[in-house]
């Protein structure tokens, strides 16, 4: 069963259903399609994510 | 740092950036399993050279930084204390460098495109013209195809390395040039774990950069004894580990390795398999933990091409 929280985005203010999100998660606005980062659960707050860096990847 | 505790003795750490698919996959599985295990933020961490304190308390830390650099320097001083990581430090120096990447390959006889490393445009615009047209410039240091630069001729070649040496940080300056590979529309992602290649996808796309970041896609590629072989030694030659190794296929001389990848997403490899990679990286982080497999142990100098600052397990205060 998925666990769903309502919340809005910092940027456009979007109403936003997260689905079985965990904290650190990077989910997308499907508003403004902007990346954001939960950086807490409780209370649910969502930053802008930060910029790709250039030594970012795998 | 977020703790999550289990009745089990051994205690592993992961070391990350963000939440990606991957790493969800990974925590879930160890959740799943009770594994004992620390969430550790790269962006919040200090670590005192002289006294570790409770980094000694792992006994093994996978690694999945995003960043190259905080993943790189934290795992080099876990690994002067003595707490082995997935990989090793050793192994992203290589595999995070594509020059380093380049010399082990080469090294170890692996087959891989022809490469001429530059340090001025003058240079550099020598080194391409000898190559012959199109070639492929990349940075020393990047992933997810950024910054790659397909040369098709001289006016290209004199903007670009103008650009690089003008606008880039100074790593920018170390000019590395790349045979272009005529790939047939697609490239292979192949699996390495320890002396198993344990899947593969080709990464197709109608872009010259294949990388499912940028759009390629994925479909099961099969690991034949020839792509099992060239993995195997592209994965001794970096030191081995959990690597995620990318072979391209030339016409005129069969496979070549372009680099190996020491964090290895797996959103695509997964789905497109069907096999469970959080599980096998937990397993292999595992058999690190309990002292099956040591990553420090087959570490050599040989490969780097700058020093970093590994310091001797003696002199960190223990």
């Amino acid at each position: 069963m998925s666990t769903e929280i309502a919340a809005n985005c910092p940027e456009c203010d979007a109403e936003l259903t997260l689905i079985d999100v965990i904290e650190g998660e990077i989910v997308v606005c499907s508003d403004c399609g902007v990346d954001l980062e939960l950086v807490n659960l409780n209370p649910i707050t969502l930053e802008l994510a930060p910029m790709e860096q250039e030594d970012w990847g795998e | 740092m977020s703790t999550f505790r289990s009745p089990k003795s051994l205690k592993v750490g992961i070391l990350l950036s963000r939440i990606r698919v991957e790493e969800k996959m990974l925590l879930s599985n160890m959740d799943r399993r009770g594994i004992c295990y620390d969430r550790i933020e790269d962006g919040g961490i200090q670590m005192d050279i002289a006294n570790p304190g409770n980094w000694l308390s792992y006994n093994a830390v996978l690694e999945r930084s995003l960043s190259f650099t905080r993943g790189l320097y934290a795992t080099s001083i876990l690994n002067a204390w003595g707490v082995p990581t997935v990989n090793s430090a050793a192994v992203a120096q290589i595999c995070g460098d594509k020059l380093a990447t380049t010399n082990a390959l080469a090294l170890a006889g692996v087959p891989q495109p022809r490469v001429k490393v530059a340090f001025t445009p003058e240079a550099a615009l020598e080194a391409i013209e000898e190559l012959g047209y199109p070639v492929v410039l990349k940075p020393i240091v990047g992933s997810w195809g950024r910054l790659l630069s397909k040369i098709n001729d001289r006016d290209a070649a004199e903007a670009v390395l103008e650009h690089k040496d003008t606008l880039g940080s100074f790593q920018h300056s170390v000019f590395y040039i790349q045979e272009y590979i005529k790939k047939p529309g697609r490239d292979i992602r192949a699996m390495v774990v320890g002396d198993q290649t344990v899947c593969a996808i080709y990464r197709t796309s109608s872009h010259w950069i294949t990388n499912t970041a940028r759009g390629g896609q994925g479909e099961v590629c099969e690991i034949t004894p020839e792509l099992h072989e060239i993995c195997q030694a592209a994965a001794k030659a970096v030191g081995g580990g959990v690597l995620a190794v990318d072979v391209l296929e030339d016409s005129n001389n069969g496979l070549l390795v372009n680099e190996v990848n020491h964090t290895m997403e797996f959103h695509t490899l997964a789905p497109v398999t069907g096999i469970d990679i959080a599980s096998v990286i937990v397993d292999y982080t595992l058999n690190v933990a309990k002292g099956l497999i040591n990553p420090l142990a087959a570490q050599s100098p040989l490969h780097f091409p700058v020093s970093i600052p590994i310091h001797p397990y003696q002199q960190v205060g223990l």
